[in-house]
């Protein structure tokens, strides 16, 4: 890998922590529960990687290890945005 | 091309996955919030199958479809287990971060493609993975009540965690020196599944929302590993999301405690148990389920401090009762929401939610505290230490400095218990014994659904008549 990988690679970790802090600062107290479902799900975006090392089968064992992080993965992305949006349909404002 | 494209992909992704975040700050939009991240991940998924290194789709279908059967079941468990679902799914994020960590391990040590640079991306990926698949699946089983949620603590308990960190580090370190050595690779795994379990056989039922929260960290990190190893912004970015997330709510989680994470991670609460139940137990005052829905319909401002009990006796639809029989009658009603007050961050809102209590309703700490010398009547339903007064005043209490719900100003507290016995921690409640408090044993579901029943009793009389 050069520099310039490592380097822009970097550049999206600082700038992704940062609107992560911002982002998740404003996220009322109410719903701390879905936010870490929600971000639960997002972060199994592992699969991507997962589905990589699955698909390309270099060896046996790669590919056994990727199917199963694949299906972890998939368990939570699958789970994840269906609770959450279980759990947020339940908030509702008074007389509604 | 086809590599522009799934770039492509990726970068709508990371946008969609901010902008789910950011919608899901107030109840109004938090739906949409949903929608944005499903459409963000179903494009990453999709921008990745398009990857020409990708020769067999046989085994990914057979894993999605074996992921979705699990995972539609895990999203529909009661809302009390949530906390349960919520360890298991950093445990699988875990899991997978360490599998594809070593996955890519051996593949590059059979190519002779190990660089400096990715053996520590590698080291790191799967230390942070397989500690939190353990210590999330310990949590869990906490949670679940199928391991004992008392801490377990012995001597030298922190030293032996120190080593064992200590010596997986050193491996990493030789192995970015010899990354042929796999010996090494498979000390570092072994070590890290160990001390996940160890780090969370110290930690008790009340400390949960703090770890859970720090757990949640780790999964991110352990994405942002591996985008890393992988050279992939996206995971970098849905990481630093995710890692920044449960960084946040720790915080918070330890602030709404008075303890630091070293505090919570290496000072289990276990050791303070046999120094509090020493103390006498002070005479209390008692009232029936009659008496309390007396003093409730006399009230005009009332507010609920609900606890971890409430959601253990699945009491919070006859809250809901009580709440309308108040409503009905014009009786202002509120809750009391401390920021630990269940097992995760959150958790009281969402029952609460899921009995229909309109989430106005639902106040932090902060802004109760401040009225609660106005309020006539505090219920305190399955609370204990979050309303305990010796945090404020007793020095030697191990909760002092613990910012806590007023509960004690209001003119009358009446407490639901099922008996004296000392809460999780062990420590004495001078709010039990106080002038102003009176105490309603029994379970929290029976007790008020009795409250309940003589309110409507009361309303339908004097209808009646």
């Amino acid at each position: 890998m050069n520099e310039l990988n490592l380097f822009s690679m970097l550049f999206a970790l600082m700038l992704a922590g940062f609107v992560g802090f911002q982002v998740i600062q404003n996220v009322s107290r109410l719903l701390h529960t879905p936010l870490m479902s929600l971000t639960n799900a997002i972060s199994a975006i592992a699969v991507v990687g997962s589905i990589i090392i699955a698909g390309e089968q270099k060896t046996g064992l790669s590919t056994t290890l990727g199917a199963i992080a694949v299906f972890a993965s998939v368990t939570n992305i699958v789970s994840g945005f269906l609770i959450t949006d279980r759990m947020l349909k339940m908030f509702k404002e008074r007389g509604k | 091309m086809v590599n522009s494209l799934t770039q492509l992909c990726y970068l709508a992704a990371a946008t969609l996955f901010i902008f789910s975040l950011r919608w899901l700050s107030r109840p109004n939009t938090a739906r949409r919030g949903v929608f944005a991240g499903v459409v963000g991940m179903a494009l990453a998924i999709v921008g990745t199958l398009l990857h020409p290194e990708i020769v067999n789709y046989q085994w990914i279908a057979l894993a999605v479809i074996a992921g979705t059967l699990v995972g539609v079941p895990l999203s529909r468990v009661p809302l009390t287990a949530v906390p349960q679902r919520t360890a298991i799914s950093h445990a699988f994020g875990g899991l997978a971060a360490g599998l594809v960590g070593s996955a890519k391990y051996s593949i590059w040590l059979g190519e002779g493609e190990l660089t400096a640079f990715r053996m520590i991306a590698i080291v790191v990926e799967v230390l942070l993975g397989f500690i939190t698949f353990t210590g999330s699946l310990m949590a869990a089983g906490k949670l679940q009540e199928v391991i004992p949620t008392r801490p377990i603590t012995y001597r030298g308990q922190n030293a032996v965690n120190f080593v064992l960190l200590g010596t997986a580090v050193l491996c990493g370190v030789g192995l970015v020196v010899n990354p042929a050595n796999w010996a090494l690779f498979a000390a570092i795994v072994g070590l890290s599944l160990v001390f996940g379990v160890l780090l969370i056989i110290p930690i008790g039922g009340a400390d949960m929302p703090t770890v859970i929260s720090l757990l949640n960290s780790y999964a991110g990190l352990a994405a942002v590993a591996m985008g890393f190893v992988l050279e992939n912004q996206l995971l970098i970015v849905a990481g630093a999301l995710d890692g920044a997330s449960g960084f946040i709510l720790s915080v918070i989680m330890c602030r709404a405690m008075n303890r630091s994470f070293s505090n919570v991670l290496f000072g289990a609460f276990g050791q303070v148990q046999a120094q509090a139940a020493a103390s006498e137990a002070k005479p209390v005052k008692s009232a029936t389920p009659q008496d309390a829905a007396d003093y409730l319909m006399q009230a005009q401002r009332v507010v609920f401090v609900p606890g971890y009990g409430m959601a253990v006796a699945q009491a919070q639809h006859r809250v809901r009762e009580i709440y309308d029989e108040l409503h009905k009658r014009g009786i202002e009603v509120k809750f009391a929401i401390h920021p630990v007050a269940g097992r995760m961050p959150g958790h009281m809102n969402v029952l609460l939610a899921e009995a229909e209590i309109p989430y106005e309703s639902l106040v932090e700490m902060d802004e109760i505290n401040p009225e609660m010398p106005q309020t006539d009547v505090c219920v305190v339903v399955g609370a204990n230490d979050v309303v305990n007064p010796a945090a404020r005043s007793d020095k030697s209490s191990p909760i002092y400095g613990m910012p806590i719900i007023d509960a004690d100003k209001a003119r009358l507290v009446l407490a639901n218990k099922r008996s004296m016995n000392p809460g999780f921690a062990g420590i004495d409640n001078a709010l039990y014994s106080a002038d102003n408090t009176l105490m309603v044993f029994g379970d929290a579901k029976s007790v008020l659904g009795d409250i309940a029943a003589a309110l409507r009793a009361d309303r339908e009389g004097k209808a009646a008549a």
